[in-house]
Parts: C-alpha cells; sequence; structure tokens
C-alpha cells in the first residue's frame, strides 16, 4: 500500500494551547506505511475539500499515528470539536517525507509555530544527536518541548516577545550551533532564514512547505510551488513531490 | 443486474462513469486506490501542444459547496502524453480521452492529427477553460468561435470528436448546436463556472490569477439545467458532469439528457466517489427494474408550462 483511505477511530485528544489540538488515532495500515515528514488528507462533513495535516508522531507498534494542528477556519474547528470514541475519515500517508540519512551525524531542527509538529518524528530518529530549535509567539503557545526533550533532544526555545527562552528570531538559535544537518518546517520569512544559514554554512537541508491543496496525491496539480532543477525553474506540487523539499530545489517569491 | 454499458459516438464504454478532466491527472495516483478498469473511461489532464508550467500559486481555493481553481492547464505537452502516460493507460482496461487545448485552431488542429495517429479512444475539444489567457473559452463563448474550431480539427480528427462546452455564455444551446453542425461527435459539459473570491484582510484574490473555475457540488443545479436544455436542440450525446457527487445526482444528470457522466471535484472529497456511485446507480437501475443505464437518458418529465 503507498496510501489508502481509512475510517479511524480516535484514540486520544488533548487540547495543547488555545488553538491549537492534539489527536492520536488508531490507523494500523497508514501508520505501518508512514514515515516522518509525510502528510494525511483529513476528511471533514460539508467541505468539498479535506484538510492537510502533518502526521507529527507514528507509533508501529500500536498502530497510531498523531496529529496536532492549529484552528485556522471551519474545517480544523471540526476536527478539533472530534472526540475519542469517534471516527476520522483519513486518506494518508501522502507525500515525500524527510530523508534521515545518518542518525548519528549532527541535526538541527528548526520550527516556527505549528510547523513545529511534523519535525517531532524525524527528531525521535536522531535522539541526543539533535538540537531542537522552535520559535512561538510566547509562553503561552509553546507546544511539544517535553515531547523533544523525551526523544533526548536538545530543545532550545524562543519567543517573539520574550515570556520564554531566547528573546528573538528562532533562527538566531543557530549562530552558536555546531551541525551537519539541518531540518526545518515553519513560516515562509523562517525557512528563507533557514536556507541562507545553510547555504552560508554548506550544510544539506531540507524544508516542508505549505500549499493551498485539493487532491493531495499528485493529480490535481493545484499545489504548485517554484522549483529548479539543473537551473531551470518549474512549478513542482507540495503534494507529491513535496511536502519536504531540499532547500537548493525551492525557488522564493520575490 | 442491470446493463450499464453506453455506447457514445461508437465508442463502447463498460459504464457511464468518466473521470473528468483536470482533477484525474493521467490516472496514476487514483490507481493506487482502484483499478481504473472499474471506471467507463477516463478524461485525461488537459494537454496542449507543447509543454505549459501553468499558472503561479496560490491555485486553489475552497468555496460553500466548491472551490475555485485556476491552475492554468499545467501539463507535458501532447508529445510527452503519447510517448510516455498513453502506453501505460491503454493498459489500465477503460475508455481514454484525450482532452486539447490550444492557443490558435491550428494547434488544436496539430494535436488532433497527432492523436488521431494513436490509441487514444477520443478526443475532447476543450474550448472552455477559463484559467488561460490566450485560446481556451474564447472559442467556446461565440458559436462562431465553437464552429470555427470544431470544423478545422473535424478535418485532421479521425478519432470521435467530443467538444467541452463552457456555461460562461448566454445561450449554451447554441453554442452546442454550433458545434453539432460543425462536426462534433458528442458534447460533454459543463466545463467549470468563472468565479472569484478575495481575501478581506488583505484586500486581494484569493487566486492569484484573480479568477478561477468554479466547481463542486453548487454547480449540480446549473448543469442539470443547461445539459436539459442542450439535449434539446443537438442529436449528438451529451456526456454531463458539474457538481455531481453522489448516485442521486448522476441519476439526475442522465434524466436531463446525459448518455454519460464525468465525475470531478468529488473526487477530492472522496478519492472512491467514482466507484461508489458507479454502485448506486446499479442498484437504482436493478431497485426500479430498469434494464439498461442507457433507458435513463432524457426521461426527465417536465411541467407543463
Amino acid at each position: 500500500m503507498k496510501y489508502d483511505v481509512m475510517l479511524c477511530k480516535i484514540a486520544e485528544k488533548k487540547q495543547l494551547t488555545a488553538d491549537v489540538f492534539d489527536l492520536t488515532v488508531e490507523a494500523g495500515e497508514l501508520a505501518e506505511a508512514a514515515s516522518a515528514g509525510q502528510f494525511a488528507q483529513l476528511y471533514v462533513p460539508g467541505k468539498t475539500l479535506r484538510r492537510p495535516i502533518s502526521i507529527c508522531e507514528i507509533d508501529r507498534a500500536a498502530g497510531t499515528l498523531r496529529f496536532v494542528f492549529q484552528i485556522r477556519g471551519e474545517g480544523t474547528a471540526w476536527l478539533a470539536d472530534a472526540c475519542p470514541g469517534g471516527t476520522l475519515d483519513i486518506l494518508a500517508p501522502l507525500g515525500n517525507g524527510y530523508s534521515l540519512g545518518n542518525t548519528r551525524q549532527k541535526a538541527v531542527f528548526v520550527g516556527g509555530g505549528i510547523g513545529v509538529p511534523p519535525l517531532l518524528e524525524a527528531a525521535k530518529a536522531f535522539g541526543e544527536n539533535a538540537a531542537v530549535l522552535t520559535g512561538f509567539r510566547n509562553e503561552e503557545s509553546i507546544i511539544l518541548k517535553e515531547d523533544f526533550e523525551k526523544n533526548g533532544n536538545r530543545v532550545l526555545i524562543a519567543t517573539d516577545d520574550g515570556s520564554f527562552g531566547y528573546y528573538g528570531l528562532v533562527t538566531d538559535l543557530l549562530k552558536g550551533l555546531d551541525f551537519t544537518v539541518i531540518f526545518a518546517c515553519g513560516p515562509v520569512p523562517m525557512l528563507k532564514a533557514v536556507c541562507r544559514t545553510a547555504a552560508a554554512r554548506g550544510v544539506p537541508c531540507q524544508i516542508s512547505l505549505e500549499e493551498r491543496m485539493a487532491c493531495g496525491i499528485g493529480a490535481c496539480l493545484g499545489c504548485a510551488c517554484r522549483l529548479k532543477k539543473d537551473g531551470t525553474e518549474f512549478y513542482g506540487h507540495v503534494c507529491k513531490d513535496g511536502p519536504v523539499f531540499d532547500s537548493e530545489t525551492v525557488v522564493w517569491e520575490g | 443486474m442491470a446493463d450499464l454499458r453506453v455506447s457514445i459516438a461508437g465508442v463502447a464504454f463498460q459504464n457511464p462513469i468518466v473521470a473528468a478532466s483536470g482533477t484525474f491527472g493521467f490516472g496514476r495516483e487514483y490507481s493506487e486506490l482502484y483499478p481504473l478498469s472499474t471506471l467507463g473511461g477516463i478524461s485525461c489532464k488537459g494537454i496542449t501542444l507543447t509543454a505549459r508550467p501553468g499558472n503561479p500559486p496560490p491555485r486553489i481555493a475552497e468555496t460553500p459547496g466548491g472551490m475555485l481553481n485556476a491552475v492554468g492547464l499545467q501539463n507535458p505537452g501532447v508529445d510527452r502524453f503519447i510517448e510516455y502516460d498513453l502506453p501505460w493507460l491503454k493498459q489500465q482496461g477503460t475508455v481514454i480521452i484525450a482532452n486539447i487545448a490550444g492557443n490558435t485552431p491550428e494547434d488544436y488542429c496539430r494535436m488532433a492529427e497527432k492523436l488521431s495517429g494513436t490509441d487514444v479512444d477520443m478526443i475532447e475539444l476543450n474550448i472552455s477553460c477559463p484559467n488561460v489567457k490566450q485560446g481556451g473559452v474564447q472559442f467556446g463563448t461565440s458559436c462562431a468561435g465553437a464552429e470555427g474550431v470544431t470544423a478545422a480539427v473535424r478535418k485532421y480528427c479521425k478519432k470521435p470528436l467530443m467538444v467541452k462546452l463552457s456555461p460562461n455564455v448566454g445561450d449554451i444551446g447554441e453554442i452546442a448546436a454550433a458545434a453539432e453542425s460543425a462536426g462534433a461527435d458528442a458534447i460533454s459539459m459543463i466545463n467549470t463556472l468563472t468565479g472569484m473570491r478575495i481575501d478581506i484582510h488583505t484586500r486581494r484574490p484569493v487566486i492569484r490569477n484573480n479568477t478561477g473555475g468554479l466547481s463542486g457540488p453548487a454547480l449540480l443545479p446549473v448543469a442539470v439545467r443547461m445539459v436539459s436544455q442542450v439535449y434539446k436542440r443537438v442529436k449528438i450525446p451529451i456526456i454531463g458532469m458539474g457538481g455531481i457527487s453522489k448516485w442521486q445526482d448522476a441519476v439526475e444528470m442522465l434524466l436531463a439528457g446525459a448518455s454519460a457522466l464525468q465525475i470531478g471535484t468529488v473526487l477530492f472529497t472522496d478519492p472512491y466517489a467514482p466507484v461508489k456511485i458507479l454502485d448506486g446507480l446499479s442498484e437504482y437501475l436493478d431497485r426500479n427494474h430498469i434494464a439498461k443505464a442507457a433507458e435513463l437518458t432524457g426521461k426527465m418529465i417536465p411541467w407543463e408550462s
């Protein structure tokens, strides 16, 4: 199985912040097939388009997938209202996730806001070899700190208002660090800064992108993103070519 | 079990459910979910004479009961389609319809000529794409345009020729009649309705192309009305589409005058929707002791006016 639709029972639900929710679903075969950085398309009754949500954690032994998402509109608000015991209609696992390579190398993970959850499963593989730099608006919006620490990752946190950890941009935290590979997910200005640092230090870097999406599997060509290969620019697609891309293949607007 | 086979312009479809162009790619992605032989046919992603990059993102927006898109005919070009996609498609055991779009009538003619020498079963003339600056819908919004390009392509097209109509017109019946008189073997309808949404915070249209094509359940009543209108005007068969998302919608579309159906946007809600619609249609026929799907075509009983 590459991907499929399954009705999955919700095993657990937690509210992490005012608008961020955490759902664990029983998804046997989907969990078996999934890898770090992939995503799922969740069906919302009455809506034409499914909601693309990144996979936060995969537990193959338990046969579960974990989704941590933010309420952004009616669809995600419906998902946030879902309750344990209920079911979700899930198309997964989709897209290309992170290529982890040698997990003994020194990795740094950089995440901003709701871009943090897609990094958790990949960071798990690196354990103590990974530093995880996460940026949030303020102390109240910090998520998954303990989860990364449970992985053995060294966690450094930046906040926009200085209410917790470093007062400033999460990418500032890269300055004093020694690393050989970067994995990142978050807002575009953050990703651009991460890519600049990677290029300046000559370190490979994989970033996860987001775009409005319809089919989720590469058929409709809706979620276009500008890429380059061998010096030629073209539109690739976040759902099938990504969501994770080598930073060198991405062309930024403006 | 009822006979689901339909024949359109001499092409035998094992059932009337066809995947709509632009929503199904060249079939590979959905073949991971079910054998494509389950479907009556596939109308391939719109192809042009040379490869097109498509429009800049964002290309997609959700709307009440549907979505807007402005993909802009991103495709690898007709030669790559023939060389790379068609041989694989032909092994899938379903009817293959090549959907073609051009900037000029000459573009359409050259593509029809190339495809006439291949294994495609049918050619669908896309004169109704609203998302490209040149060509596309400009041919589909006037009788002269539709007639001109259909007649030109007819000379080069050795395959059954279907013309896909735009709903963004005054009298769609006239356009259909013009296509028929110019030699079309079938009509497919409707393409998307041109629409726009505006982000109230940035005051910019939510789609980078400003406007996009509206599709999805919101379109069904418009499409049913237009199919019914065209059914009265032409003798050639109609493949109906526009907002079909469940088997009941499919039955409506057949009653309005369609001989087969294209299923599009609902694939994004449920990729298995075409299979479910087919099962539902089959059960409906059995339950009502209707021997053939084809018996439903145009069997709406209108109120006396």
